[in-house]
């Protein structure tokens, strides 16, 4: 059984907008193709073009409809590893194989030491840990850890790949053990939650819920994303009804009936 | 514990990156193409292009599946068994060529019109238009018809611009958005990255749509409507803004041709026309002088209602009276259309009053001066930050046209287009309007070996701009620009194969065809376009004699072609994406670009372009040789891409021109243009002034810099058509007047439709049948949309097959839950499939992913896959011909002013299937033996791996 760090110096998890997400698949497959040469690297895909095509993959959206009295939308819900910080999955791990990182958080395989005997995948309640049968390791969300350190890549690019691809910046990336951290700041205020909290294992990454109106978000997108725009006002609360009673033709024609100039 | 392993930190992304342009949907993002010892590793969205900003979507960083696909074609190939067989010998490039040189050529010495020319995917329309003009057939045309040429034809001829690629919402200034019939389509990053950004604002968003998903899922408001019906929501919001006397007039007055005098004499040939002056100006009634002036002159004060006296003793009324007729009437108002819609009448009442609120008492202003097109100096721009963006929701219909002028008119009346907040052009929009570019290709305009006069696609003003014969018959194929689709701006592609095969109005000789899935999910009605690629005549000819296709993947249309020209991925072609086609340009920035090989084929192929060049000097078609006959783009694509000149100084591309490459947009030809925009990341992109960022239908410095730039061809502003006159002179010839006639069975269906305002009306599938309860429509999920991702081993894991979705209530009424299976019937036939029960849906409607159902042999798939046996089309209950009407004529299943195929019309019942099974109807395997097997496992990036401690 593995041990965890007592405490992480950081922790590096992700911010995902359930108010935005659209369920496009980006974050999805740019997962796919970063890590499948990278860090993870094969993702192995079986019978691809066959009756039953599966892979590993390390993110994966799911869409579905939910409806309380008053209020129903589809949600699209992004799944990837939460890095939690008492992580079960690691602690089970007879080889020391999984593992947290002290300097970050981050939850780990060395896949030179997995033994792909699974017992991770059970206890993880989130089934973000995937069996890659090509390789016989488990495979699993690294934060694109080959990414936000590789020096290598420009500044900018430092983040994990789906982030860098979100379309309309529902994925944000930072440190939650930062109070002022974008990520931290649009939890506190846009009422970030913990999955399945009742486990007790303190996911890092935090899901901000969808809202029940238009209201002005607390800058929740990567900084640097093209949604994160200088410009426009908040809007003010809309009327409820500005209708006004009457309306024929003539009163109409009366209003219009103005010195106009073209 | 133990120590913790070190991990590599340092490995780039590649050893080479190279930028090029997307091409799986019609988007057009920028990439940057990670390379690892020639191999493609990694694509990501290039920061700086102006589409994608540096975002990319699921299709886009699924790319390397799409460009390993092993369906790729692999070399050209001439057809040995019966059409449909896959009996495929390969030949060689020469071999391919010059069989098809022999084939076009004949066909162009004795009457062009026997060739056929039509494209799917149309990034280089200009391209393949100016080879279709020069081969001398009228039968071009794009993939607009069967997609959106509603959107197109109903935004030019009102206000010069459009939805899609000609304008986008102001998305850093509306407060106010309302979506209508976008499903997961067009534009793909741009509206998700427009979305985030309103998020970020509060501003509030609108959908209205049958279907709650993607971009309607996040929406703030759903306005679940039922298909086909927007016309009458539309019309029920403008019935609000006049009820309530929230209209800008001012804008009207200055922008519109609301004033314009419309002459009322029942009967006469004048009818309904604009009342003009000597010189051929619309009139008004000038309130300050109390007599007729010329409506476009500044500075009158033009009345906006009341009768006026003619010369000729006729009279005349504003067509803002005309207008407030029409939308104050009954027929509009919240209560008349709430059964009709399904959209409770509290709700449009609200809706019409915040966009009002939003429009007038939260207008935005810019302390930017301006000049508008009089020369008169403004200090400020005055915003009416509500903005709007529809596409194939409002298209797909019958109704699509005159529902897509109605949102132009709401967004005109609340005073938005092109100011800030609202709906911004695109440049090189706006154009006039009605536009001024018409069609080519009447008969007495073909003959052997001569070039058309000009572009066959355009915008007619009247009957005298029809494409007949002598008879009055269609000239084109398609029976485009004939009575039957008078304004049919793209054509109709989707009558293409039928009409061919049944010689209505006459047969052809060759069908050319590129990238377009014509024998499946491109086409109505899979079943007899399939009998109608194979049907021969009684010497046991094919029909349709000759087919040319040329596509990169071994889809279910190359079995059914004679001659494959293969094509290649994106990744290994030259492409420009012009301002002569459909451009990549920001409100506020001229854009264009480029796609460049970043990988060299391993197969024997060629880009269709390179090949079309190539096709055109072996033809020695007029502008494809020199005097001598030689090659006049020896070069291939990229030489004509560079020193192409459509006129002089103007060409394919508009940035880096002049010998030097500094001139923009025009210059002459530079020879180092395309390492220009190689070293600019395959694009370019020109900003304009920020006082020349809005009105730009009105704006003098605008305009002007537009003609300097030559995206402009006139110095006079674009007024917006709310009346649209083109309109009325069909309506007149309907009823008999001048020398250009309809058809009898044409008259009661022009005199219905082609009303100069814009009105609602059922859509026409729905007024021919009965027995069918429900509207079943379709759309492709985000991750394929505008793409065929079934080859792509990534996209398929996420979706492999579809399913019906239908409301609870259809659910409960006819017994069935989650994956049962259900017969859907049409007026054509039917088709068995399994259901999804869902709550986010217009109860009298059930939809499906589009395009996921794929036939057996194709795409590289093996025979049990998902697609085949699960996955099924809407295609096959959709009749490309409406029901007989009186006279036994069948028209085209399409809008009867622009011939746009009315895919969403449909009209279906559902029941119970017995038992469980496979998807009906499926259809024989495709052979496939001259494509490799597919493999049976992937370890994409194994190579990549470094040692990992």
């Amino acid at each position: 059984m593995t041990s965890l760090p007592a405490c992480t110096d950081k922790k590096l998890g992700l911010s995902i907008d359930l108010d935005i997400c659209v369920g496009c698949q980006a974050c999805v497959t740019s997962c796919k193709e970063w890590n499948t040469g990278g860090y993870s690297a094969p993702l192995s895909d079986h019978d691809p073009y066959g009756a039953d095509p599966s892979g590993a993959w390390l993110n994966r959206v799911h869409s579905f409809e939910v409806s309380e009295p008053g209020w129903a939308r589809t949600l699209h819900f992004p799944r990837s590893c939460l890095h939690c910080e008492s992580p079960e999955c690691v602690t089970v791990c007879p080889t020391g194989a999984s593992y947290k990182r002290t300097e970050d958080g981050i939850v780990l395989v060395n896949p030179d030491t997995c033994i792909g005997c699974k017992l991770c995948s059970w206890a993880c309640p989130y089934g973000a840990r995937e069996y890659d049968h090509d390789d016989g390791v488990m495979k699993k969300c690294t934060l694109c850890v080959d990414r936000i350190y590789n020096d290598t890549l420009p500044e900018e690019d430092r983040v994990p790949a789906c982030v860098r691809a979100c379309p309309t910046g529902a994925r944000a990336f930072g440190d939650f053990a930062d109070p002022d951290s974008a990520v931290s700041r649009a939890a506190e205020e846009r009422g970030g939650f913990d999955l399945l909290k009742e486990f007790g294992i303190g996911p890092v990454n935090t899901y901000l819920p969808p809202r029940r109106g238009p209201a002005a978000q607390a800058n929740p997108h990567q900084p640097g994303h093209p949604a994160t725009s200088p410009n426009g006002a908040r809007v003010a609360p809309l009327p409820a009804s500005l209708a006004k009673p009457g309306g024929t033709l003539e009163k109409l024609f009366a209003w219009a009936d103005r010195a106009l100039t073209r | 514990m133990p120590s913790q392993p070190k991990v590599a930190m340092d490995i780039p992304a590649g050893d080479t990156m190279r930028q090029t342009t997307c091409y799986i949907c019609a988007c057009r993002c920028g990439i940057n193409v990670h390379l690892k010892d020639g191999k493609v590793k990694y694509i990501e969205g290039n920061r700086n292009h102006p589409v994608n900003k540096g975002v990319l979507c699921g299709k886009g960083s699924a790319g390397i599946m799409q460009h390993y696909s092993p369906a790729r074609l692999r070399a050209p190939m001439k057809r040995v068994g019966p059409r449909g067989s896959g009996q495929f010998e390969e030949i060689s490039w020469d071999e391919a060529l010059e069989l098809a040189t022999d084939w076009l050529g004949s066909v162009r010495k004795k009457d062009p019109r026997k060739l056929a020319f039509f494209t799917g995917r149309d990034q280089s329309q200009s391209l393949t238009g100016f080879w279709a003009m020069q081969y001398g057939t009228p039968n071009f045309a794009a993939h607009g018809g069967f997609c959106s040429v509603n959107m197109a034809a109903g935004g030019l001829y009102t206000f010069g611009g459009a939805f899609w690629e000609f304008g986008d919402p102001d998305w850093d200034l509306t407060k106010y958005f309302v979506l209508f019939g976008v499903a997961e389509d067009h534009a793909s990053n741009p509206i998700k990255i427009g979305i985030g950004k309103l998020k970020a604002r509060g501003a509030k968003i609108v959908s209205v749509n049958p279907v709650r998903t993607g971009y309607n899922a996040v929406a703030d408001e759903w306005v679940g409507i039922r298909p086909g019906t927007d016309g009458l929501f539309v019309g029920a919001l403008i019935h609000e803004l006049f009820r309530t006397e929230q209209i800008d007039l001012d804008y009207l007055v200055r922008y519109t041709n609301a004033p314009w005098l419309v002459i009322d004499a029942p009967g006469t040939a004048r009818d309904g026309l604009f009342a003009r002056d000597a010189s051929g100006n619309p009139l008004a009634w000038d309130t300050a002088k109390g007599g007729l002036v010329n409506g476009k002159a500044a500075g009158i004060t033009p009345a906006l209602t009341g009768r006026r006296d003619l010369p000729d003793g006729s009279t005349a009324r504003p067509v803002f009276e005309l207008m407030a007729e029409r939308y104050m009437g009954g027929d509009y108002t919240p209560e008349a259309v709430e059964d009709r819609t399904g959209v409770p009448a509290d709700q449009i009442r609200r809706i019409a009053a915040e966009l009002a609120h939003v429009a007038f008492q939260e207008e935005i202003v810019l302390d930017r001066p301006w000049t508008d097109w009089a020369g008169r100096r403004h200090d400020k721009m005055i915003g009416r930050p509500v903005s709007m963006h529809a596409m194939r929701g409002i298209s797909a219909h019958s109704n699509g046209f005159q529902t897509c002028r109605m949102i132009h008119l709401l967004q005109i009346l609340l005073g938005s287009i092109d100011s800030p907040g609202g709906f911004r052009y695109k440049p090189p929009y706006p154009k006039q309007t009605p536009p001024n570019l018409l069609p080519h290709g009447a008969s007495g305009d073909i003959k052997p070996e001569m070039p058309l006069g000009g572009p066959h696609l355009g915008f007619p003003h009247g009957p005298e701009h029809l494409l007949l014969d002598d008879a009055g018959q269609p000239s084109r194929l398609d029976k485009g620009f004939s009575w039957d689709a008078p304004m049919s701006a793209h054509g109709l592609m989707h009558m293409v194969i039928n009409n061919a095969a049944t010689r209505d109005p006459y047969g052809i000789d060759v069908l050319f065809m590129y990238m377009a899935n014509m024998a499946w999910n491109s086409s109505m009605n899979v079943p007899g376009t399939l009998d109608a690629l194979t049907a021969k005549d009684d010497a046991g000819n094919y029909k349709i004699p000759k087919i040319i296709y040329s596509d990169a993947y071994y889809s279910e249309t190359v079995p059914f072609a004679d001659l494959i020209l293969p094509d290649t991925t994106y990744l290994e072609r030259w492409d420009c994406i012009s301002l002569l086609d459909r451009p990549i340009s920001e409100p506020e920035l001229v854009a264009d670009a480029i796609r460049q090989p970043v990988v060299t084929p391993d197969r024997n192929v060629r880009g269709f372009q390179e090949v079309l060049i190539d096709l055109g000097a072996r033809l020695k078609l007029p502008k494809f040789v020199n005097e001598d006959g030689s090659p006049k783009y020896p070069g291939g694509y990229p030489d004509y891409i560079v020193n192409h000149e459509r006129k002089p100084g103007i060409g394919p591309l508009a940035g880096f021109r002049g010998a030097d490459g500094e001139d923009s947009c025009v210059g002459a030809p530079n020879p180092d243009q395309l390492d220009k925009y190689i070293e600019n990341g395959a694009f370019f992109g020109l900003h304009m002034a920020p006082e020349h960022a809005y009105f730009r239908h009105a704006n003098r410095g605008y305009l002007d810099w537009g003609i300097e730039k030559g995206i402009r061809m006139s110095a006079e502003p674009t007024i917006f058509q709310l009346y649209s006159e083109p309109l009325q002179k069909f309506r007149l010839a309907a009823q008999g007047h001048g020398d250009r006639q309809p058809p009898e069975r044409a008259r009661d269906r022009i005199r219905a439709h082609f009303d100069p305002l814009p009105f609602w009306y059922p859509p026409l599938e729905e007024q021919a049948v009965s027995g069918y309860p429900l509207h079943a429509i379709t759309q492709r999920p985000m991750h394929m949309y505008h793409s065929w991702g079934s080859q792509n081993a990534w996209l398929r894991q996420i979706t492999a097959a579809n399913r019906l979705y239908i409301h609870d209530s259809v659910g409960a009424q006819i017994g069935v839950v989650d994956d049962d299976w259900v017969w859907l019937r049409s007026h054509l036939g039917r088709v068995k499939c399994q259901v999804r029960l869902m709550e986010g849906v217009n109860p009298l409607t059930v939809w499906t992913w589009n395009a996921i159902g794929k036939r057996k042999g194709a795409w590289g798939l093996d025979d049990d896959a998902p697609e085949s046996n699960q996955g099924f089309l809407l295609n096959h209950l959709i009749s490309e011909l409406l029901p007989a009407g009186g006279g036994g004529y069948r028209y085209s299943n399409s809008d009867p002013i622009t011939g746009q195929a009315a895919w969403f019309d449909l009209r279906v019942a559902i029941e119970k299937a017995d038992g469980a099974g496979e998807t009906e109807p499926r259809f024989e395997p495709l052979g496939h033996a001259s494509q490799p097997p597919s493999p049976r496992k992937l370890a994409f990036g194994r190579s990549f791996r470094k040692a990992r401690t």
